[in-house]
């Protein structure tokens, strides 16, 4: 009776593991999919005209410049504004909050900026930033409104990453005569970092792929040059593969493909960056 | 230099103590600015007409309720998807996958939390809606169901991650207590792993769904655009309309101050509404769970 029961809940555990493997290559499989089949397809689109060329004929040829430009323009903007806030939170959360009501409502609101839809932030940004503060369409309503989308992403990350450094570090330290702040700068910080960098990236690349918070913030439909100042609204990446792909009739699909691609290849790299630097940070950390 | 130096560090104290209530302040901003545009609609719209089944804001018919269910039925077609597979991948990332394998799966899901929403929108008119249109025999590949499927594509990364974490926040010991007492790798997965980490799965669903609820781009162009009332179970393979989706395809179009754009703004008030519910619970959840874990291990 026991040998039978323990050997039935082996099978049924090989079943089980079989059918879970099963489960992750369903998951996976698509990914990898996607991407092979967007980078076969918009290969051929790609030449140093499409690259840095503007969109001409109704933008069914040419090239996306503004549009790569303006993406680029938008996501450093994003950072100027989400790092530094994103990391004095994640500091104060990690290393200065103690456990009151009041953290936990910061804790709360942070969940719940991390959950608002993208297009209730354009609705927001729209509302504040582009009527309100009267910055108009532009980069610098666009930014801002990215920035606050991409701060829960930041300040969780870079918590968790502050609070995975032992105790033992900040307790040294501050046994050695260092103030808190002298502890946190140059013990805890520097521990930190390659995980805070990490969760910076993968904020950024989020807000560079996003389409619904620029749409009535900073996204222009096309722009015959590039853009000039901050106050400026821009073309971008994500928001031209939506216009392209839903509102030029006749567009040829290869233009298409291509500003898949050359989004896609815009938001891998800040993710391959990204998983390198935890990669090597992992491999290199001692305790 | 004593001086300075503590005078310095109550200042950079006092900043990042600021930007640490900062998150407080945009949420309450977000608020304040959805109820500043959205509460006109209130005197403005009939509440009866607002709760209408007809959304045709040309002849002012401003229905909001055929809107949620398609936003409904999208969300749940694609929380159908990404919870299996989504806690299933992160069992398996977590407890049976070798390390290799690990180090390979994580980075790739989190590629697909990465991925544009445009881009899947882009691949779901060009590849999935025309298949699932000869596949299903449908008279449109645009469909709630093609959303849904996309949807628990970007909903999965969400619901594995945050999963996965939580099963690997579970300590080895309880395992290895699990293992000595006889019990397989399976059943230590299932009556073990799993219920210790039960909080942080059912916060992963949460937040899936909630990720399923807000999204607008791949809902917007692969769902076919038509406001219809959605409350038959074919519904999932006809044309819907979200919220998300409505909101996103007319702001651009309508006057700054018109009745059309305070019932925008007004359903930008209702998603919000909706994440703050779904998220205050998911909270509460993990808190209540975390206390009982303190009573226990005390």
């Amino acid at each position: 009776m026991m040998k039978l029961l323990a050997r039935n809940r082996h099978t049924v555990q090989r079943l089980g593991f079989s059918f879970i493997t099963l489960m992750a290559v369903v998951t996976v499989l698509p990914i990898v999919g996607t991407i092979v089949f967007i980078l076969f397809k918009g290969g051929s689109a790609i030449s140093l005209e499409f690259l840095t060329g503007f969109p001409h004929d109704g933008m069914r040829a040419g090239g996306i410049l503004p549009a790569i430009i303006g993406t680029l323009y938008l996501t450093i903007g994003t950072a100027i504004f989400s790092v530094p806030l994103g990391i004095a939170a994640a500091i104060y959360l990690a290393e200065y909050a103690k456990d009151n009501a009041l953290t936990r409502l910061i804790r709360l609101a942070i969940i719940n900026l991390a959950g608002i839809p993208s297009v209730v932030y354009g609705l927001f940004g729209l509302g504040l930033f582009v009527l309100f503060l009267k910055f108009g369409t532009s980069i610098l309503a666009a930014s801002l409104t990215l920035s606050i989308m991409t701060l829960p992403v930041i300040i969780s990350t870079a918590e968790e990453s502050l609070r995975s450094v032992p105790q033992a570090f900040r307790t040294v330290s501050i046994s050695l005569g260092a103030t808190r702040w002298q502890t946190i700068r140059r013990i805890v910080l520097k521990e930190a970092l390659p995980g805070i960098l990490t969760g910076v990236i993968l904020g950024l690349e989020r807000a560079a792929g996003e389409t619904a918070p620029i749409l009535f913030t900073g996204a222009a439909f096309f722009l015959p040059r590039l853009p000039g100042s901050p106050f400026d609204a821009t073309m971008a990446l994500p928001y031209h593969l939506f216009v392209i792909s839903t509102q030029v009739p006749e567009m040829p699909i290869q233009i298409q493909y291509g500003t898949a691609l050359v989004l896609l290849v815009f938001v891998l790299t800040m993710n391959v960056i990204a998983t390198v630097i935890r990669s090597r940070a992992r491999a290199k950390r001692q305790w | 230099m004593e001086k300075s130096l503590s005078f310095r560090e109550f200042i950079i104290t006092r900043l990042i103590q600021a930007s640490g209530y900062s998150a407080i302040l945009f949420v309450a901003l977000i608020f304040f600015f959805l109820l500043r545009e959205g509460l006109p609609t209130l005197s403005e719209v009939e509440t009866s007409s607002l709760l209408n089944v007809r959304w045709y804001p040309i002849e002012s018919y401003f229905g909001i309720f055929p809107l949620i269910t398609g936003s409904l039925i999208v969300t749940l077609g694609a929380a159908l998807i990404a919870v299996p597979f989504g806690i299933g991948t992160a069992v398996y990332i977590s407890e049976i996958a070798p390390r290799w394998m690990r180090e390979i799966l994580k980075p790739l899901v989190e590629l697909l939390g990465g991925l544009p929403s445009v881009v899947l929108g882009f691949l779901g008119i060009l590849i999935v809606s025309p298949f699932l249109r000869v596949f299903l025999d449908l008279p449109t590949g645009l469909t709630a169901f093609t959303g849904s499927l996309l949807l628990g594509g970007i909903a999965v990364p969400t619901v594995v991650s945050v999963a996965e974490d939580a099963l690997d926040s579970v300590p080895r010991a309880y395992r290895e207590g699990a293992w000595a007492l006889g019990a397989t790798k399976w059943q230590t997965i299932w009556r073990v792993t799993l219920p210790a980490a039960r909080s942080g799965v059912l916060t992963a669903v949460m937040l899936g769904v909630g990720r399923a609820i807000g999204e607008t781009m791949t809902v917007m162009m692969v769902t076919g655009n038509a406001p219809v009332l959605a409350v038959k179970l074919n519904s999932l393979f006809s044309p819907v309309r979200t919220m998300t989706a409505t909101i996103a395809a007319e702001m651009g179009e309508v006057a700054n101050g018109s009745t059309h754009y305070h019932v925008l703004f007004f359903i930008g008030m209702v998603l919000f509404l909706i994440s703050l519910v779904v998220n205050v619970i998911a909270s509460a959840v993990v808190f209540r769970a975390k206390k009982r874990a303190e009573r226990i291990l005390s």
